[in-house]
């Protein structure tokens, strides 16, 4: 158990039986009065932020957490499913969970999951994805509002702006942090 | 190479010039400086102040005790420059081992201390402008002076003693009130509920008040300050209920202190205050954390 001494940015502790991370931590004792530890915690779940106020004598359950390196296989009616090489273990994220970072799964990718209680509660992907454009109109000359880009539809149906020079069919990298065009895939 | 000692050096140097210029202004004014042990077989009992120990005894958590004893064998006007020790106080604006000043005048009242508050600061800054996070604080006006029963109305809309009752009174003060102080001139904050000072004296007109104030410059806590209880068995009265809610809390049992106790019979009225001179160091070389006023933190010994 960690006591409210122990409570500094970056801990991660167990509030109502879900894992949150301390974002900001202020420590005020107001003339001669209690301590007051006070946090802004993220719920590491819903990725909710907010405000609490702890005193001394108060104490915190850690958050066990654990990254497991896993292999993303399929999707179907229960969300997206990964597999853990070594026991073949699997585990399923919701498509809410997931966020944007579905449309950068390709089959056999291999992703870091953060795990808690065996529940999946993130995911890391590799920087850089290659995706294959199904849908993009071609550049129409003198078009300048935006510039020499155009949009594109890639095969896990997210859109970005890409280049005039990217056709249907080609094949793109893109940062999954960000989700920009990085570069076209020579072939 | 350790740059962090080397980025502090401007700090360090201006940090000296300031406790020269703390000594220089109480030996003008006829204080006399002493220096009291800082290892003591207790202090006084405070319910939210945790002592360190040291061997068999503790690590003085302030030195308020010795300076009255002083004062009650007729020593009317000292001060001393001290280090004291508060078991687990760390953050932006605490160390867990600080600097403190205390200075101390018998018969007057904490109305006195107030100017000397007052006289202090404008000797530390001859310009009479301090410059604190993009906020200009006259010091040349007298200090503004506010009760904590006007505070509460001005800033929370809500009772003190509502706020007492529903355990939120440090809550408020803390985070709804303290910034909000001190911000064009320095405020005294004055006029605590009795319940809250328990080496002060009670307000001869209004008894559930005590005589006790803090100073706030900027938002920031500077000093705490009050005219001294003189009355023994209300300071063994309250002493002891200070012990039995440490103990209540779990915290080691200690003994009253009792030499304090005996001679306290011959302490003339008086007051005196407590500052945080790390702090002050903070608010004249306009800077945010305590961390960078100090030679090392312990994080870094």
């Amino acid at each position: 158990m960690y006591s409210c001494s122990d409570l500094k940015k970056g801990l991660k502790i167990l509030i109502d039986g879900e894992p949150h991370v301390i974002a900001q931590f202020d420590f005020s004792k107001p003339g001669k009065g209690q301590s007051l530890y006070r946090c802004k915690l993220r719920n590491m779940v819903t990725g909710a932020l907010f405000d609490r106020t702890y005193r001394s004598g108060e104490s915190f359950a850690p958050a066990s957490l654990e990254e497991r390196k896993m292999q993303y296989l399929y999707q179907d009616e229960t969300g997206y499913v990964f597999m853990d090489n070594q026991t073949y273990e699997q585990l399923s994220l919701s498509a809410d969970t997931l966020a944007d970072d579905k449309y950068f799964l390709v089959d056999n990718m291999e992703v870091e999951i953060l795990v808690f209680n065996d529940m999946a509660i993130g995911i890391t992907l590799p920087n850089f994805v290659n995706l294959r454009v199904t849908q993009s109109d071609p550049w129409v000359k003198g078009d300048t509002a935006a510039g020499n880009n155009k949009p594109a539809t890639v095969e896990t149906g997210f859109t970005l702006q890409v280049p005039s020079f990217v056709e249907e069919g080609t094949l793109i990298q893109i940062d999954t942090r960000t989700g920009e065009y990085a570069t076209r895939v020579k072939e | 190479m350790n740059h962090t000692l080397v980025s502090k050096r401007d700090r360090l140097i201006e940090r000296a010039r300031i406790v020269q210029s703390i000594r220089a202004f109480f030996i003008s004014q006829d204080y006399l400086e002493v220096e009291t042990p800082q290892r003591l077989p207790v202090n006084a009992p405070e319910r939210h102040i945790d002592a360190v120990a040291c061997g068999d005894w503790d690590l003085q958590t302030s030195p308020e005790l010795a300076m009255k004893r002083l004062l009650a064998a007729g020593y009317n006007k000292i001060f001393q420059l001290t280090h004291c020790w508060r078991d687990q106080e760390r953050g932006q604006r605490h160390l867990p081992e600080f600097t403190m000043l205390e200075w101390y005048q018998s018969d007057c009242d904490y109305r006195e201390t107030m100017k000397e508050c007052e006289r202090l600061l404008r000797h530390l800054v001859p310009t009479g402008t301090l410059h604190y996070r993009k906020i200009v604080i006259d010091l040349t006006a007298p200090f503004e002076r506010l009760t904590v029963i006007e505070a509460f109305q001005r800033y929370c809309q809500c009772d003190v003693s509502q706020a007492l009752k529903d355990g939120r009174f440090d809550e408020l003060i803390a985070y709804e009130i303290e910034p909000h102080l001190g911000r064009e001139r320095p405020t005294i904050l004055y006029d605590y509920p009795a319940e809250l000072a328990a080496l002060a004296r009670r307000k001869p007109e209004q008894p559930e008040l005590a005589e006790r104030f803090e100073l706030y410059i900027a938002g920031l806590e500077v000093a705490n300050a009050f005219s001294e209880l003189t009355e023994v068995n209300e300071q063994r009265h309250r002493f002891e209920t200070d012990e039995a809610a440490r103990r209540g809390l779990g915290k080691q049992p200690r003994p009253l202190p009792e030499p304090f106790l005996v001679e306290m019979e011959s302490l003339p009225p008086s007051a005196g205050i407590a500052l945080g001179v790390d702090r002050l160091v903070m608010l004249l070389t306009n800077t945010e954390t305590i961390d960078d006023v100090v030679c090392f933190t312990p994080e870094e010994l």
